[in-house]
């Protein structure tokens, strides 16, 4: 098999897989196991077929290009440290499927589980074959998300809510972190390509910018490690699956930071920062994470410290920059995991048989589960450093690069004072987790009574500790090839001379080791009963890491939160516009100020336009002055400004826009027109009129004013000066020539630039639509249920009268003509259709004659009389009027133009003469169609509201809003 | 001529903004149209005024000189028929709110 082949394989099946598995039946766990299962096996068989190429400091890539201008491929890339790696997640997901296959309920949604567990691989196995270091932030990132959402598997349980948000908060600050921390790598080596940044030797660390990228690079790395002061995370995401614990949050995903710091070690490690900070950081994590496990009493809690403080050995290790640490360090992310998880499955099985993990409740549990007893015992060998076990070789190079002499006095000691320290501890909660669960007597009163679980369930364990002895046993034989190919990949030329032999002399570290066994007996015995009942260590409790993170998340997305909203915020529409206009106009006249210059006078007076505006002016003025208590006054007055804009535009050569303007003009006066009969009577009584109100209304009218004058005196400013070079002349000369028309705005709207019109016709289509949905569900205030005033009086005067209902009547001849007209407007709009290439029409402005001539009909005969007879179904127009003007541009690209290229010809028909054929006719039929529903749409729906005796509000209570305190 | 248009875009921006700033829909729907108006009409001005020079080619080979801008007039069709858009939208949105909180205060309280 070719080996880019492989490597795709190995990431990618996982995700391919998390599809299937999200698919599959909710009760399929046997299915959903053995494809989760096939997946680690075949990633699992493909990994260690590569294991010759990269064996001697090999490298395997496997690139697939992206958007190699930026430098960003998806590149993926196996050297040792990356193999040794691929193995653990593919090893221990294997035999965490088949574990979670006995341990998870049939309650449980099993779907969901696995295609999580089934994505975290991919993402584990992506994080660490990245061959790009943007690729790995970004697959680091879909570690925690995944991580998040299976530590809130159980999602109906409020802890476990909360243990999953902490880890992602945590995590994911981490990553963000990370992600800046590997733009500044790419910017200071100048490629984002990994195999470049591990050859870039000293210049990272000789950099100005080294010290933040690294404190970046170590929030990430301490962040996912769980490091001091971040560790407080790991515990409480414990409330997930026990699998999810062993697989996530022992094995692998928390050695992603330890993972980061080894594959940087070359080029980042060796500074004194890095040496203070890593390698300090990690002993408080190894000492403050065995002081705390001994406390615990829930038996994953002390699992979940241990893990910690093993976390913080690698990284002290990695901290100290001498290549024999980083091979010990390597050693021990191996070791640690074949461990640490096999206790995780135990401890889930304790829990799976007995209904508890609290170690308070256990004991002896040595005779009625002996084979899973004597598997814990082993692996708890293993984690406290017991000799012919795996853990012992590791800890024991830990504490041989601990005693070697440095000239720092306080450097010399500390180290080995506390690596002793931890041993002890670490032997003392080991002892703990194995005296106090399996001997003593028997249990009683749990839930359960214990028993062996299936042999299936205890086989993942079985496989791991016999791993840990024969690691521990023949170290040589079983891991001494992969580790070394691992430390050759880190380390290359720099690889040092180790020895993996069980028995090196009786030498300090050996002392050293023999002491902590000694001492983490001598503390566990006297204490034992006392350490039995305790929750929660002594010293420390008072300052836990949990509770500040939590305060520091009320106080940040609560409290200030709240304040923000309450300094900023208001419920208030109308201080909001007057603070946007008053951005505005301070922008705006930012912006002017010193460009105002010197006004010329005016040169040329015009009275006729000097009369127009000032019916014009006096319009809009008193439409301002009306608005409040003569709604159908203010109406007609918008109406007369209106007019005077059009005016203006047939003034100054824009007979397309006058058209519009005119016929906008009377949609939008049929529109408001229809709706005003659902607003709220207001008398024009004499008000009391508070001063508060009275100098808010100054208040306005000065904004108001000084936003006239701004505009004013922009556009003075600007109509008096030259005009710049601008992009017009380039339209005036191609808009024959390359568009095949002479009205150059038409041919700009439906050609040069069509996309803009399809965003436009697709925007009216839209707000149609809303207005009619909007619309369907209206109900009206209860005092505008009724029929009008004026409809009721004009009834009881007929009634009274006993003659018929005057208003049948009503405009009878007006009626006539308007439907006698009705053909006629609808050859307007044609004709105006047609021209538009040419002379001033076009599809926006046939659309709307189209459509008044519809709303003609109505207001000549009514609703029901028009819909008996015609049927419009102006969704289908809207509908087909966007169709056909996507089509005409993707027939362009199906011709291989881009996208709305048109092409026009001249085509000569009998009687009517040349007519311009051009596509871009097509997309103006397609721009008509549209206008002519949208506008007909909004019309109907509004109309029918008056026939529909539509339901009142029920309670016209202003809503209000809940109190603030409990939007949380 | 330029001094008339800019005090008539003057006068219908200031009227609608003074009607932007009241607190019932009504007011705000006139004023918004107004405020329309007052910005068609400047983005119209952006390609100086001209008359008697429409932007209809008479054939090929035309002088841009000899006609108006095409650019601004485009791009205020659009505006126009979008302000249409948004008057209905709004208008819609008015009488739905008028309908649910009893009364035609922008701010959905008050009487």
């Amino acid at each position: 098999m070719p080996t880019e082949l492989a490597l795709t394989l190995i990431w990618s099946l996982p995700f391919l897989a998390a599809v299937i598995a999200m698919a599959m039946p909710a009760g399929a766990r046997n299915g959903e196991a053995w494809l989760a299962g096939t997946v680690a096996a075949v990633g699992l068989v493909l990994t260690i077929l590569l294991f010759p190429q990269v064996a001697d400091g090999g490298v395997v890539h496997s690139t697939i290009t992206w958007m190699p201008a930026y430098g960003l491929d998806l590149a993926f890339r196996m050297d040792g440290l990356a193999w040794l790696f691929c193995v653990l997640v593919t090893f221990i997901g294997l035999l965490v499927v088949l574990y979670a296959r006995y341990y998870m309920s049939p309650k449980d949604p099993i779907a969901r589980f696995y295609a999580l567990f089934l994505a975290f691989m991919g993402a584990m196995l992506g994080l660490v074959m990245s061959g790009n270091i943007i690729q790995l932030a970004i697959f680091w990132e879909l570690t925690s998300l995944v991580s998040f959402l299976l530590i809130g598997y159980w999602y109906h349980r409020s802890d476990a809510r909360d243990g999953a948000r902490m880890a992602l908060v945590i995590t994911g600050t981490g990553g963000l972190a990370l992600f800046v921390a590997m733009m500044l790598i790419g910017h200071i080596v100048g490629s984002y390509d990994i195999d470049v940044v591990l050859a870039s030797g000293r210049l990272i660390a000789e950099h100005p910018l080294y010290p933040v990228t690294l404190i970046l690079f170590l929030l990430a790395a301490f962040t996912k490690s769980a490091q001091f002061p971040f560790q407080f995370w790991l515990p409480n995401a414990m409330t997930a699956p026990t699998p999810v614990s062993a697989y996530l949050h022992s094995a692998t995903m928390v050695k992603a930071g330890v993972f980061l710091m080894t594959r940087f070690w070359p080029v980042m490690a060796g500074t004194d920062m890095w040496f203070w900070i890593v390698t300090y950081g990690g002993l408080a994590t190894l000492l403050f994470g065995a002081y705390a496990a001994l406390f615990q009493r829930d038996l994953k809690g002390l699992l979940a410290y241990s893990t910690i403080s093993h976390l913080g050995l690698i990284t002290t290790l990695l901290g100290m920059g001498t290549p024999l640490a980083a091979v010990a360090a390597i050693f021990h992310i191996a070791n640690h995991a074949t461990f640490k998880a096999s206790l995780f499955m135990a401890v889930g099985i304790i829990d799976h048989e007995t209904g508890t993990r609290d170690v308070r409740k256990l004991s002896g549990l040595r005779r009625s589960m002996p084979f899973t007893a004597t598997l814990a015992i082993i692996a708890s060998g293993a984690m406290a450093g017991v000799p012919l076990l795996n853990g012992f070789l590791s800890k024991e190079m830990f504490f041989t690069e601990t005693a070697i002499y440095d000239p720092n006095v306080f450097v010399n000691l500390s180290l080995p004072i506390v690596a002793t320290l931890a041993g002890m501890l670490s032997v003392a909660y080991s002892i703990k987790f194995v005296h106090g669960v399996f001997f003593g007597p028997e249990p009683t009163g749990l839930e359960k009574t214990p028993h062996e679980p299936p042999a299936l369930m205890r086989r993942p364990i079985e496989l791991l500790v016999l791993a840990c002895l024969a690691v521990g046993i023949i170290p040589g034989i079983t891991i001494g090839p992969y580790l070394a190919a691992a430390v050759v990949s880190v380390l290359g030329g720099d690889t040092p001379y180790y020895s993996l032999s069980v028995w090196h002399g009786f030498n300090l570290p050996l002392i050293m080791s023999i002491i902590a066994l000694l001492g983490g007996v001598a503390i566990y015995v006297p204490y034992y009963r006392r350490l039995r009942g305790i929750d929660g260590d002594p010293l420390l409790r008072g300052l836990r890491g949990q509770r500040i993170f939590e305060r520091l998340l009320i106080t940040a997305t609560n409290r200030w939160a709240r304040k923000m909203v309450s300094v900023f915020g208001t419920q208030r529409l109308q201080p909001q516009i007057f603070i946007v206009v008053l951005l505005a106009l301070a922008a705006g006249v930012g912006a002017g100020w010193a460009r105002m210059g010197n006004l010329p006078l005016p040169s040329s007076f015009d009275p006729v336009l000097g009369l127009v505006w000032i019916v014009g002016g006096v319009s809009a003025l008193a439409a301002a002055w009306q608005a409040k208590f003569h709604r159908l006054a203010a109406m007609i007055l918008m109406g007369g400004a209106g007019l005077a804009t059009c005016i203006t535009f047939a003034w100054f050569s824009a007979p397309d826009l006058a058209l519009t303007q005119l016929l906008a003009e009377i949609a939008t006066t049929v529109l408001i027109l229809l709706g005003l009969r659902w607003l709220p009577k207001r008398l024009p009584v004499p008000e009391d009129i508070s001063i508060g109100m009275r100098l808010r209304r100054y208040r306005d009218v000065i904004l108001a004013a000084a936003v006239g004058l701004g505009t004013g005196l922009a556009s003075y400013a600007i109509m008096t000066r030259q005009a710049p070079e601008g992009i017009s002349e380039f339209f005036l000369a191609n808009a024959y020539t390359e568009g095949g028309g002479t009205n150059v705005v038409n041919v700009m709207l439906v050609d040069f630039r069509g996309f803009d019109t399809l965003g436009e016709i697709t925007v009216l289509g839209v707000v149609a639509l809303t207005v009619f949905g909007l619309l369907r569900r209206f109900r009206p205030a209860p005092d505008s249920a009724d029929r009008p005033e004026q409809q009721r009086v004009q009834a009881d005067f007929a009634e009274a009268q006993g003659s018929a209902n005057v208003a049948a009547d009503f405009l009878r001849i007006p009626a006539l003509i308007m439907n006698w007209m009705f053909p006629v407007v609808m050859t307007v709009a044609i004709y105006m259709f047609l021209r538009g290439h040419d002379l001033p029409g076009g599809g926006f402005i046939a659309g709307i004659v189209m459509s008044l001539g519809f709303i003609l009909q109505y207001m000549a005969g009514g609703t029901r009389w028009v819909e008996d007879r015609l049927r419009i179904l102006p969704v289908l127009w809207i509908g087909w009027g966007l169709l056909i003007a996507l089509l005409t541009g993707l027939g362009a690209m199906a011709l291989g133009f881009p996208f709305l290229t048109s092409a026009f010809a001249y085509a000569d028909i009998p009687l009517i003469g040349k007519v311009p054929m051009a596509t871009a006719l097509l997309f103006d039929l397609g721009v008509f169609a549209l206008v002519v529903g949208a506008t007909v749409l909004m019309l109907i729906a509004l109309a029918h509201q008056s026939i529909r005796r539509p339901k009142p509000a029920s309670t016209p209570q202003p809503r209000k809003r809940e109190g603030l305190d409990t939007w949380n | 001529m330029e001094l008339t248009l800019a005090i008539a875009i003057a006068v219908l921006a200031g009227s609608g903004v003074y009607l932007l700033l009241r607190p019932r829909t009504f007011q705000v729907i006139i004023g918004l149209s107004l405020v329309s108006y007052a910005v068609n009409l400047f983005i119209l001005s952006m390609g100086r005024l001209r008359m008697d020079a429409a932007p209809i080619l008479s054939g090929a080979n035309a002088n841009p000189a000899d006609y108006t801008d095409p650019v601004p007039q485009a791009l205020v069709l659009t505006a126009i028929v979008i302000g249409f858009a948004m008057t209905a939208l709004f208008l819609v949105v008015l009488l739905a709110a008028r309908g649910l909180t009893g009364n035609d205060h922008v701010d959905g309280k008050g009487n």
